[in-house]
Formats: C-alpha cells, structure tokens, sequence
C-alpha cells in the first residue's frame, strides 16, 4: 500500500495523477476462506481490517450485495459521541471513541473526524433530570459530558434559539467536546483501502443467498449469486438485512428494520459550529465540511425495506429545526434519502455469537451505528478471531432478551410524566 | 433605453415595460417577464460567479432549472436574504437586488481563484489523502480553512419574516410538466370530467415552446397554441392549473409534493400572501410529462462564461429577444444546436462556425444552416476554449487528429442531445432502460399508477409527443371511469431531433491537465473521473460519491450522464453495467419554510391547556411544559423565587390546605358487565372484590414485567371503573388498553372512553380541606365513616355534577373533585373563595413532587424509568398474588427481573442535611474508588423539604432495601456527599395525617 | 404518506390517520403464566421482519380507533390486503408474487 501523503499528492500532480493505485482490489472470489464478512459496511470492513491487523487473519472475505459504503454508513448524518447512560453502552461507544481519534492516521486515510463538540438539548424538567443522569453517570466513567445554562449553549451553538416563548424553550444542554462527526465515506473506504492491503478480499455485487451448516449445525459457509463460497466462520455484519441473512442459518432475531430518512440542505458558508440533538422535539443536526446542513430525520412507523419514507417524517424534522433555529427557513433541501435501519427491542445492538457454531452476528445498531464503527469492528474481529467475546460486547448477546438482562438507554429516558 | 444585447422585435416580452434592478451594486435595466439572466444578458453580463473548489468565473450554462453556474443572492431586506437562487429562475421585479456569492473581494477578481493554479494538487479526493499530520491540525487549522472556503451562499442570521402555505388536493389525474405533452393530456383528461391538475415550474407554460420556433400546432405558434390551450383549461370547473409549482418529490401510492413560488416574483408582495406553498397530492392517476434536459459538451476550458447551452441560447432569443453574443461559435454533436444558429443568424447575429462532431451528418437544418450560409464543419471537435472572464475564441482541430484553427467567438453554443428527466419516475421507483441506439435512460418498468410522455419517455418529435401524451391522458381518464370526448391536437410543424453523444468529447484531453467540465459547480473534470476509475471505484455510486459529480445543487442534470459514460469508457464496460445513480427528492432544492408551513411558533405543536388555565395565569403562575400541556409549576408571589415559593406552598398544605390544578391527569372510563374481569387483565392488583364507592392505587406493566404506568382507579359501579393515569401516558395507556380489548381480550364486554378532556380535576388537600370543600357539596356525606380515605362518591358540587375522590397525593386528608370540564374555572373560584377563608394557598407542581416525595410516593417516569419492576420500587403489595393472569406476569419472573442486586427504591437522607441532592447524581459504595468507578444507583427525586427541616430523596440502589442505614457516596464535581440509605417515607411515617 | 384502507371504515385514509402496531398473528398465550423463558421470548421479542410480505396490526387511531391487519410487501410498501382484527390470515393474497 502505497502511503497517502502531501508528498504524493505532489509526486502525482506532476503526472497527471495517474499513478495512483487502486484503493482496493475487486479480485474473484475463491473457494473458501477462513473468516467470512457478509456486509461490506463501515462495521464490517472495519471488522475485516482488525482480523487482518489485530489478529493476523487475512484469509478474509467481505461479501456485499452492492457496492461497498452503500448501506447505512453511506447514509447517515455521521454523528460521533459517547456520552450514553449505562456502563456497556458507555464502554462500547467510548471504545469507539477512543479509536476515531487518530483514526486517520491509523488507516492513512483522512476520515476527518471533527471533534466539533455535540450538543444535546433538554426542554423540560424531565430532560433536565435525564441528561443531568447521563452526565454524572459519564463523569464517574471517565467520559466528558457537561452541563450548559441556555446561554451557555447559545455561545457554543449561536443559532440557537434559547428564548423563553418558544413552544419547547431549551431550557439547558449537555454537551460532549469529543463528540462530533465524521466523513462517511471515508470510513467505508480507508477500511476497505487498510484491509485489502493486507489481502482481505472485498467481493463486491455478490448477495448472500443461503448459509450452509454442517449436519452438526455448524456453518461451512454460504451460497451467494456468484456461487458457494466455504468458510468455517461467517460474521453477518448486514445491517437493516441482518435478520433476512441470519434466518437463512435458522436463526430468528429480535430485530425489526425500520426507514431511517435523512437529508441536506444547499452548501453555505459555515454557520453552524457544532452538532445539535434534540430528542424531545427529534431533530438532528450539523453541517458538513463542504458547508451543507446535514439533518437528520426520525424513523418511519412500520416494517420496510424500500430505502424510503414519507414526506410527513422529514416535514416533522423540519419543524423541529426551524424551531429551533427560525433562520433556515430560507434555506433549502438539496436531497433526501433513506436507510434501512435494524431496531432491537432494548435500542441496544447484538455483538454476539449465536447458538451456530461458527456464526456470529453484528447488528441492531438502531439509528446510531455510525459513531460505534471502529470500536464495533474492533471488538467484533476478537469476538470472531477468539469464539469469544471481547469483554466489551460481553453484555450485547442475544441470550439478553430471554434473561430480561437489558441494556435499555430508551427506557432509561422513559417519557414525561 | 433599450439594453444592448436586446434585439428589437425579438421575443416574446414587451420591451417598454421596464424594471431596473441591481447585480453587486450595479444598476440594469431589464423588462418585465424577463429573468435575472436574460436581463443580465440582455445588458451583456455573463460572468455571474465563481465555482466551487477551483473559484473558476462562471456564466450562465442554461435558462432553466439545470443551471449549476448561475447562484446568487437576492436580498430583499435584511431578514429576508436567500442565498443561492438560481439567476435563470429568479423572475425580474422593479427594485430587485442580487449579489455574486463564494468570491472575495469580487466577482471579477477573486483571491480564491489561485485554487485554479494550485488545481494540479487538488484532485478529485484529495482531501481524503492528507492533512493528517500532525493529528490536531485537522480540527485546529486545515478543517477550519476548507470550511471557510467551502460552502456557496450565506446562511440567512435573522428569523424568516415570510410565511409559508401548506395544501391537500386529491385528483383523479395529475399532469407534471406543461410542455406540449403536459398540456395535451392535461387537456385529453379534462375533457372527460375528471379532476386534473396541471403543474409546471416555469412561469408560463410551453416547456420547450419557449423556444422552438418551428412548432405549429392546432395552426399556431407552438407557444401562442399552449397559452390558448392553457386559459382553456383554467376555465375548466374540474382543473386546477398551477404555475411556477415544481413537483419535487414523488412519493409512495401516487402522493407527490409540489411546491408553488407565490410572491418570490412580485416586487412588493402583500403580507397576506405567502412566500411558497407546499401541495400535497393524491393523484389516481401521474402522468409525468417532465421533458428532457440539453447536455453540454465536455471540453478543455468549457466552463468559460459566455459558453451555453445551445437551447439556452434559443430561449434568450426567441422568448426574452435577447443575444447571448455577437458573434457566437456552435459546438454540437446533435441536430438541435443547428436551430440555435439558424435563430440567431436570422436574427442578424455573427454566427462563426458550427462545429459537428458527427462526421457526415444529414438534414434539413443542416442545408438551412448552410443555405444561411453559416460555416459547418463535420468530423470537427472543439479541443478549448480562449478568454478567461468570458470566452474568446474556440480551437477547433479535426477530431482524429491534425490542424489546429483557432475562432474568435464571443459565444459558444453547445448540445451533445438531450437527457430524458426521469427523475420523478425514478422517485415513483420505477426502473429505467437503457437505449443504446439513443444512448438514453428512459422508463422501463413501472411501480405506480403513472405513465411518461413525451421527451422525459424518449418520444422523439412533436407530433409523436402529442399523439402519445393525449392518449395517455385519455387513458388516465378511463381508467378512473371517464371517457375522452375531445379533440386531439394537430400538429402542423415540428422540429425533430435526438441522439447525440455521451461523455467526454475529444477536446477533454485523454489524460493531461486539461480542465474539461462534466459537473460545473463542483468542479469535477473528466479526469477527475478516469481517476476515480484508476483508484478502483468501480460503481458509479463510488465513483460520484469520490469526485463529487452530481452533488452539486443542480444534482447532476447536466452532468450525470457524462460522468456515467466516461466511467464506462475507463471501466471498459457497458454504460448499465455500470449502473445509474439513484434519483432522490427534491428534483429541485425546496426551502424549509415550505415543507414546515404553518407549523411554527405556537402551531409547532398544540399546546394543551386545563380549564383553569386561566385562572393560574392571573395569579401570575409560572408554568412548565409536560408532554404538550402547560401546567402550573408554583405561584409566586411578590419578591418570590421559586425556591421560596415551593417551600410556602408545601408549608400551607400541610398546615391548612392547598388546591392543586391535577386535571392533565390522564382519565380513562371501564365500563360494562366484564369491566371487572379486564382491570384484572390490565393492572397486576385485584379488583373483583374491589366494593363500589371505593378507589384503589394500580400499576400497569408491559408485557415485560417493567411498570408502565399507574394511578388511582374508582369502582363508580360494579360494571363502571374510573381509571386515572400518569400525564405523559394517558394516550399511551388507552391505546395500550384497547389493544388488548380489541384483539387478546375480544370476549369481554367493555368499552373503554378517554374521558381526560371531560373532567377538570381540583385536588383539595390539607387539614382543612373537608371543611373547604364541604359547604359546597350537595349529596354527599363528608363525614369519615361515610367517606373513608381511598373512595369516591358522585354527587353535586356548586351545582354541578361532581365524581368527588377522596384520595391524597400528599398524605394529608385530600380530596379530588372531579367536575365537567367546562365547568372547571367556576368550581375551582368556589373552592378557592372557601380556601381563603381557611387561608389556603394555590400550590403547583412542584410542591406537588416535593409533597409526595415527602411521603415516598412515586412517579412513574422519574423515580422509574422502563426497566423498574412493581419489586424494585417496593410495590409488591400492589400485585394480586392469587391471580393467574394479568399483562406482565410472565415477563416479571423473568431470571434477570427476579435476581438479586436489582436496583430498589429507597430513600436517601444525606449527612449534611442542608445539602440537596442532584437528581440524577450516581450513588457510589465506595467514594475512594478511580475513575471509572463502579456505580450503585442514582437519585430519582431529590428536595428541600421544608416540612422536614432537611433535604430529602428517592433513589435507586442495588440492593437498596438490604442497605438500610448504609453510608454511601455521591461524587460530585467539587466533592463528595455522604448520604444514609433509609426508608422511602420522610415524613408522617404512620400516616395518621390522612385522617388528619 | 401511505394509503390505508381501513377495513372496518371501508375507505382509504392517509397514514397520518394510523398508527403502526406490529406484527401480526403473534397469540397471547392463554396460559401466559405458565409459559417457558423461551417461548415468552418468542412472543415478546422474536419479530419475522421479512423483507417481502408482512402480516401486520395497525389502528385507524385518528378515525374509527379500531386495530386491523394488513398484508403489506415491505420492498414496495404496497398494500396487497387488509382486514378485521380477528380474521384468520388469508390463504390466498391478490397480486402477490411470491
């Protein structure tokens, strides 16, 4: 792998920037391998990159069904933090955390993770005890998350609009300095460009079809439309599809995938300085390097797997936002889209093994898979290189929902009494 | 004054009725109807702004919705500025003031232009290859830097003065687009009866009759034929027609948002009138008529202002009469930019060459070019482009090679054919197909009720496009029961062309340096995309999303098919084989004001007041926000903070009385000859043998076993319960009632009724609240022994009917006096004149949490929260133990609900008792431990009790009813607090008050 | 916004009008108190979440209030079917394809 430098940017302006490598290779598949990845998401390939790098498995293959990045980590606003209430969660997206810094020089690969700071907003006195939950509870774990007055969050977000007549006025915030956003793409890709490198195979335009298991009912590999491909270990990282792979193994999940929309507004010069999150009034917001609003949307009601959703959802948001912030009105919406995103009872994910010998699974990252991406595949490679979980995801098993061992951050918000 | 590029008799617009507006502080002159560009052009202004990664100066390229060059922004006051409008759009009005955006310190020279020099090191992703060292510069200096370079316009800083319109329409048939083919199925459907709707974004409709002077039809001039067909329809009962209405997003079943620009075009519009408005239609039937959109060619330097669109050209002259040159170069690879030279040379404008990129071509505009004795040349590519600010000349050289010959030309005019618009059946979620004779996407399969017409179908020629669009809307009608009866129109004249080519010509340079534009406003160059293709990207999804082709604000639709093809070439795979990328609302951008209309201000949300609102606001309450209620939270009086206010309250209540406003209470009626048997069901106590007249506290779980709410129920009757919830969870609890009434539990007789609007609740509670409410009660016997605590009698109270509670959420004797809701404000005045006399007080809810907490009762929601068991908040008393079946009682005794070590509720006391508590601080065993630490639990409720003399609180701690009298730790920031574990009650821990 | 046919109202209404409730033909057990760990698993979390046909429980909440089943193809999110709560699940689909 040839490194990303200024130095090369120059050595290749001087030719016509025709010495640039491939970023990843797109070889045929083989027969077997030894660990298979079906999603070749952020999640996954970061899984396919800590196997190669961590534990020395290169004999990987990565299957996606499109093309790579072209899931949910290329649709969604890019959100990074880890200020979550309850110790495992915490543990994980902190782990996350941890490893988005310095992220880019990791992979050598600019994921412009920008620690721009992540505001979350309370409107009632119910936020306020919730959020002020959330911040004690993240100062005792080691996380940074503190308390602002309305005007002290009106100075580190001055769009905002603190006053007292609003329908919901804000009446404080948290804020996580470390908490910010990153570039999507750039993650799906510097992950891609680090395993390849290391002779992961990226099997792009090839769909799981079936998971085959042996007559002891461990898996032997799966059949997807370019052929079977063997492997003793196979790790679905598929996202809204995760329960549509993982009943192919026979195993059912407490999933439900849901439409997640999302859109941008025109690029403007920079104006908005950090992210804002506001669950009580659902909206989501920052803006992107290239200076568009990135905003994010609230889930469509019902089960779908159509990457769309109706107009109300993103008019909703959109009510949401100019609240909040009377100025963007005049601004206008350069594109919408949706995601498919997959929703366990309890919002937390599944990092597990399953009752498969050999199969495990990465999923039911909710709305909120972006920002967990690198701890995710970092402990999901040791959960597959080992037949074990990293202490890390212990908690996040599938046993969790028969045991009633929940890991509910949604509960813990509960609603207003 | 006539400006100079007008062409006297030319166009459609009456010149002497004139506007004057400003562009960057100068003064023009334009006439009515025209837009920015064509009075900018009309005055001989082609550079309108700057790019956006390379700042290179830009003209117009189109005289549409495409435009990527043309943003500015149009300030009509301070709050009312709109950043990156498209000139080609923006409608002229007197006084109309635009300004250059993304350039410093002007459009004609601009700093940021030196990116054009540096352009070699800022290839396409660049950005994802440094910058990485040292690791905090990216957020300290290089992210910063490229944010401030980044971005077009200005945000608007001042809330949006202008307001916004919102309507619902339902039609059997909706037309999208009032082209030719628009207008003839507009008028086939019509014709039958049916309810149409007719829509187009311009502001005359016509679509390309703007400038095709060749058409004829029904013997008139194209354009005059659809205004005449047009006012036709609008005197039709059963059509709406709108203009200046884009149909942006096409949704599932037939639902399509549109969004009409009211006033943006009027110089002073009147406040009624609204800035835009949003229409959200349910068409049966879509007929999308949409039209196709002129690609540019991809050569070195085609970005030179002055250098367009060969159909723009046509559009300035034929409909606005004016010239974008004098002396204009043709660069096609497709008939229809020879009609583009024919207009203008007939106009009496220099045309120096065509330059056909076909080798031997055939047809009649050609031998008409020639007749006119333009120069042509076959076979011929134009390599660059002179000039910087605008262009200057055009190098032409044989496209295989040979003899440069360089044109001077203030003009090029450029078409390699025409793009279908398949955007909104794209958006409907129809597959496209691809032509290759036609190099074209058209629709292929369909997903919805729509069908294309036209040139968005790839119908090549007028006649074939009205044949086509009338029949289908004909169609449209039948299908939705009507018949045609009318007339088709009669195409006299047509012009006819298609095909063209796709990608980079050769004037894009094969490898090189050159700068040969696919996507104009980004800035992505044809080299951009053979190297996305060189780093591996290999779908076009990977290869626009690395380039940034197509992201722009015109979102590709100029550019797509470029970029697609030069991915194919470089791939060496078929065109669909490489795959198009998706198609996404809005078709074009739509501000937020129109998609939020009314819903601003108060109208965000209802706000949901009691009866005795106002009431409270004359004693000057202050309120909080729970769920969309207003509810009074204290009431101070004179000099009174909150703090002093609260602890006057809790005080009165307990030494005389206070009346409280409890009537957001969620309220639930049960009735019927099995109510009994589905209380069972729904809450974990017992109720058969609950006695009529008596009230009993319940708690509702989930099906998981944890609390899901909870509240006082009144047995009215045998066969009649009185059900009260939390707040927040009143709707939640009715719609969680009625699921299992109507689908687990069918076969009970109950009907349930939300009767929380109906009933204004008082909550009357202290010593010395009998002897308030007593003077006013008809019907009912006050005394102990009649009316014990925990029951509820109907009767009379000032006259009207009452279901008075005898309850307490306070411990003192209480009572709850439910009244007919409009009624509320007149018995609360009552109660409150008999209070005086027993010198009462009003109290909120804050006094409120600190009087229950005072007595360890809790709320659900704050004390619990979604994963408390009826065990872990001490409630086991409440669960009917013989009982064989209520919702929740699987899930409870589930192995983690039952372990040990669960969190339980308790109180807290700390050491210090002046010290409040935070609520939400964690609780920890051992304060000495490092961070991160191990945490025990948190404080759910945390006062000052002024009652008790000291700070008390409610928490949940593992274990916590194993640990009474335990010292824990509560870290806070600045130090650390010692609290004891206790029991839940802080004050009257016998009770005897409620008798009190 | 979808279009819902409400079975009951006999009529389609906009989205808006309903809510959502899950799936569809999942029993409560009669004796609830005595089922296993697993099986109330099944009941409460296991959800099928096809990616095709779903059997699912909405309630017309803005009109006659009732809840009712619907056939829906969560690829297209077209309705192929709805009807009362109660009704058994319908052998036979109109248009399915598969």
């Amino acid at each position: 792998m040839k490194k990303y430098s200024v130095f090369a940017i120059a050595r290749e302006a001087m030719r016509g920037h025709k010495g640039w490598e491939e970023q990843w290779s797109s070889p045929e598949p083989k027969k077997e391998y030894d660990v298979i990845i079906v999603g070749a998401g952020g999640h996954g390939l970061a899984t396919a990159y800590y196997l190669a790098t961590v534990h020395g498995i290169t004999n990987v293959a990565v299957l996606e069904k499109g093309w790579l990045g072209g899931g949910n980590t290329g649709r969604n606003t890019t959100i990074i933090r880890s200020n979550y209430l309850y110790d495992e969660s915490a543990g994980i997206y902190d782990h996350a955390l941890k490893l988005w810094d310095g992220l880019s020089q990791e992979l050598n690969y600019n994921v412009m993770y920008s620690p721009r700071g992540v505001m979350m907003l309370a409107h009632n006195v119910h936020d306020i005890q919730v959020l002020k939950r959330h911040v004690h509870a993240n100062r005792l774990n080691g996380i940074d998350n503190e308390w602002l007055t309305p005007e002290a969050a009106k100075e580190f977000c001055p769009p905002l609009n603190i006053s007292r007549d609003a329908r919901y006025p804000v009446m404080g915030a948290t804020l996580q300095r470390r908490g910010g956003t990153a570039r999507h793409d750039a993650v799906a890709w510097g992950y891609a460009r680090g395993a390849s490198a290391r002779g992961v195979h990226i099997i792009q335009n090839c769909e799981v079809i079936g998971v085959k298991r042996a007559p002891n009912g461990a898996v032997t590999g799966v059949e997807t439309t370019r052929g079977f491909i063997g492997a003793r270990k196979v790790g679905v990282v598929a996202a809204g599809h995760s329960s549509v792979i993982m009943n192919m193994a026979g195993v059912r999940m407490p999933l439900e995938s849901y439409p997640l929309q999302a859109l941008v507004s025109e690029p403007v010069k920079p104006v908005f300085p950090c992210v804002v999150m506001s669950n009580t009034v659902h909206a989501y917001i920052s803006q992107s390097d290239k200076g568009e609003l990135v905003i994010g949307a609230g889930t469509d009601q019902y089960v779908s797997y159509s990457q769309t959703g109706g107009l109300h959802i993103l008019q909703h948001t959109l009510d949401a936002i100019c609240e909040m912030f009377p100025m963007f009105t005049r601004m206008k919406m350069l594109r919408s889209w949706g995601g498919i995103v997959d929703v366990t009872p309890d919002r937390s994910p599944i990092l597990a093994k399953t009752p498969v010998p050999g199969l495990y699974v990465n999923c039911g990252w909710g709305t909120g898979g972006f920002k967990a991406t690198p701890g995710s595949g970092h402990v999901f490679a040791h959960t597959i290189a080992k037949d074990d979980p990293h202490p890390i995801n212990a908690p996040f098993t599938i046993e969790r929902f028969r045991t009633g061992r929940l890991i509910d951050e949604a509960a813990a918000a509960a609603v207003a009494h | 004054m006539i400006a100079a590029f007008r062409i006297p008799g030319a166009g459609r617009l009456r010149q002497a009725e004139t506007a004057s507006f400003s562009f960057d502080g100068h003064s023009y002159a334009g006439v009515e109807g025209d837009t920015l560009a064509s009075a900018l052009l009309a005055n001989g202004v082609h550079l309108i702004g700057r790019s956006f990664k390379y700042h290179r100066p830009r003209g117009f390229l189109s005289a549409g919705a495409e435009e990527p060059n043309a943003l500015v922004e149009i300030k009509r006051d301070s709050a009312r500025k709109t950043p990156n409008v498209r000139a080609t759009v923006q409608e002229l009005y007197d006084g109309l003031a635009a300004q250059s955006q993304n350039r410093w310190p002007s459009l004609s020279f601009d700093v940021s232009a030196l990116g054009d020099i540096a352009s070699p090191l800022l290839s396409a992703g660049f950005y994802y290859k440094t910058f990485m060292w040292p690791k905090s510069a990216w957020k300290n200096f290089y992210e910063p830097k490229i944010r401030a370079a980044a971005g077009l316009g200005v945000a608007p800083d001042q809330a949006d003065p202008d307001h916004y319109s919102a309507r619902f329409a339902h039609c059997d048939v909706l037309v999208l687009g009032g082209g030719a083919a628009g207008i003839a199925a507009a008028l086939a459907a019509a014709e039958t009866g049916v309810r149409v709707i007719l829509v187009d974004e311009q502001a005359e409709f016509g679509g390309s009759l703007h400038f095709e002077s060749g058409a004829k039809i029904d013997r008139q001039d194209g354009f005059a034929w659809a205004q005449s067909a047009v006012a036709k329809l609008k005197t039709m009962d059963n059509v709406r027609v709108l203009s200046r209405t884009t149909a942006f997003g096409y949704y599932a079943q037939n639902f399509v948002g549109l969004v009409e620009r009211v006033s943006d075009h009027l110089q002073n519009p009147g406040r009624d009138l609204p800035r835009e408005r949003l229409w959200q239609v349910r068409a049966k039937r879509v007929v999308l008529a949409t039209g196709a959109i002129e690609r540019h060619m991809v050569f070195a330097d085609n970005d030179r202002p002055g250098i367009m669109l060969a159909s723009a050209a046509r559009t300035y002259l034929n409909h606005y009469g004016v010239t974008v040159g004098r002396n204009v170069g043709v660069y096609t690879a497709n008939d229809s930019a020879y009609a583009a030279a024919i207009d203008l040379k007939k106009a009496g404008v220099g045309v120096a060459a065509i330059v056909d990129l076909r080798d031997n071509p055939t047809g009649p505009v050609i031998e008409e070019a020639r007749a006119l004795g333009i120069e042509v040349n076959f076979g011929r590519a134009v390599i660059r482009a002179g000039g910087k600010l605008r262009v200057s000349s055009m190098t032409v050289q044989p496209k295989n090679g040979g003899g440069e010959r360089t044109i001077p030309v203030d003009a090029i005019l450029m078409s390699a054919g025409w793009t279908p618009s398949v955007h909104l059946f794209s958006q409907s979620r129809g597959k496209v197909a691809f032509n290759d004779e036609t190099k074209r996407f058209v629709p292929g399969a369909y997903a919805q009720d729509c069908v294309s017409v036209g040139a968005c179908n790839g119908t090549d020629g007028l006649s074939a496009t009205i044949d086509e669009a009338y029949a289908a809307g004909a169609k449209a009608a039948k299908d939705v029961g009507a018949n045609a009866k009318g007339n088709k129109p009669k195409v006299d004249a047509s012009e006819n062309w298609s095909r063209g080519m796709l990608g980079a010509a050769p004037g894009a340079g094969a490898d090189t340096t050159v700068k040969a534009f696919v996507d104009f406003q980004n800035d992505v160059t044809a080299k951009d995309i053979r190297q996305a293709v060189h780093e591996g990207m290999r779908s076009i999804e990977h290869v626009k999303r690395f380039t940034t082709n197509g992201m722009a604000t015109d979102q590709g639709k100029t550019s797509n098919m470029h970029g697609l093809a030069i991915a194919a070439e470089t791939l060496g795979k078929p065109i669909p084989q490489v795959g198009l990328t998706t198609f996404r609302a809005p078709y074009t951008p739509v501000t937020f004001g129109s998609i939020v209309g009314h819903a601003r201000g108060p109208l965000f949300d209802p706000t949901r007041k009691t009866a005795i609102h106002p009431w409270a606001e004359r004693q000057g309450a202050v309120f909080e926000d729970v769920g969309q209620w207003k509810r009074a939270w204290y009431f101070p009086k004179a000099g009174e903070d909150m703090h002093a206010a609260v602890d006057r309250e809790c005080v009165t209540v307990r030494k005389t009385a206070g009346l409280f406003d409890a009537s957001t209470l969620g309220k639930i009626e049960v009735v019927g000859p099995d109510a009994a048997k589905f209380m069972e069901l729904l809450y974990t106590n017992p109720w058969e043998k609950l006695e009529p007249g008596r009230c009993r506290y319940g708690i509702m779980l989930r099906e998981d076993g944890f609390i899901y709410d909870d509240g006082v129920v009144g047995r009215l009757a045998p066969d009649r319960f009185h059900v009260t919830t939390t707040t927040g969870g009143a709707p939640r609890v009715m719609n969680h009632m009625e699921d299992y009434l109507q689908t687990e539990f069918p076969h009970l007789n109950v009907w349930l009724t939300s009767i929380t609007e109906q009933w204004a609740v008082i909550a009357v509670q202290g010593p010395k609240s009998r002897d308030i409410i007593a003077p006013l009660v008809e019907g009912i016997d006050m005394s102990d022994e009649a009316l014990p605590h925990m029951s509820v009698r109907e009767g009379r109270i000032c006259g009207v009917p009452t279901r008075l509670f005898r309850m307490s959420f306070t411990g003192e004797r209480g009572f709850e006096v439910n009244v007919p809701a409009d009624y509320g404000q007149a018995v609360w005045e009552a109660l409150w004149a008999e209070g005086q006399k027993h010198g009462a007080c009003a109290y909120g809810t804050e006094a409120m949490h600190v009087l229950r907490a005072e007595k360890g009762y809790i709320i659900v929601g704050q004390d619990t929260d979604g994963t408390v068991t009826p065990n872990d908040a001490g409630l086991d008393w409440a669960v009917g133990k013989k009982k064989t079946d209520f919702v929740g009682i699987r899930g409870m005794v589930r192995p983690d609900l039952v372990a040990n070590g669960r969190k339980q509720l308790v109180g807290l006391k700390t050491k210090d008792p002046k010290v409040v508590l935070e609520e939400g601080a964690q609780i920890v065993g051992d304060s000495k431990q490092a961070i991160p630490m191990t945490m025990i639990g948190h404080v759910t409720s945390s006062y000052w009790s002024e009652n008790c003399g000291r700070s008390i609180a409610l928490a949940l701690v593992a274990g916590g009813r194993d640990r009474m009298g335990e010292t824990l730790y509560v870290p806070m920031p600045n130090a650390t607090i010692e609290v004891e574990v206790t029991g839940m009650v802080f004050f009257d821990e016998k009770g005897e008050r409620l008798n009190g | 916004m979808l279009l819902i046919r409400c079975p009951y109202c006999e009529e389609e209404r906009p989205e808006l009008e309903f809510r959502n409730a899950g799936e569809a033909h999942i029993a409560r057990s009669a004796n609830m108190a005595g089922e296993s760990d697993d099986d109330f698993e099944k009941f409460f979390f296991i959800r099928s979440n096809p990616k095709g046909i779903i059997y699912e429980r909405w309630r017309h909440m803005h009109g006659c209030a009732r809840f009712f089943n619907a056939v829906r193809d969560t690829v297209s999110d077209r309705f192929l079917l709805t009807y009362k709560a109660g009704e058994p699940k319908p052998a036979k689909l109109p248009g399915a394809s598969k």
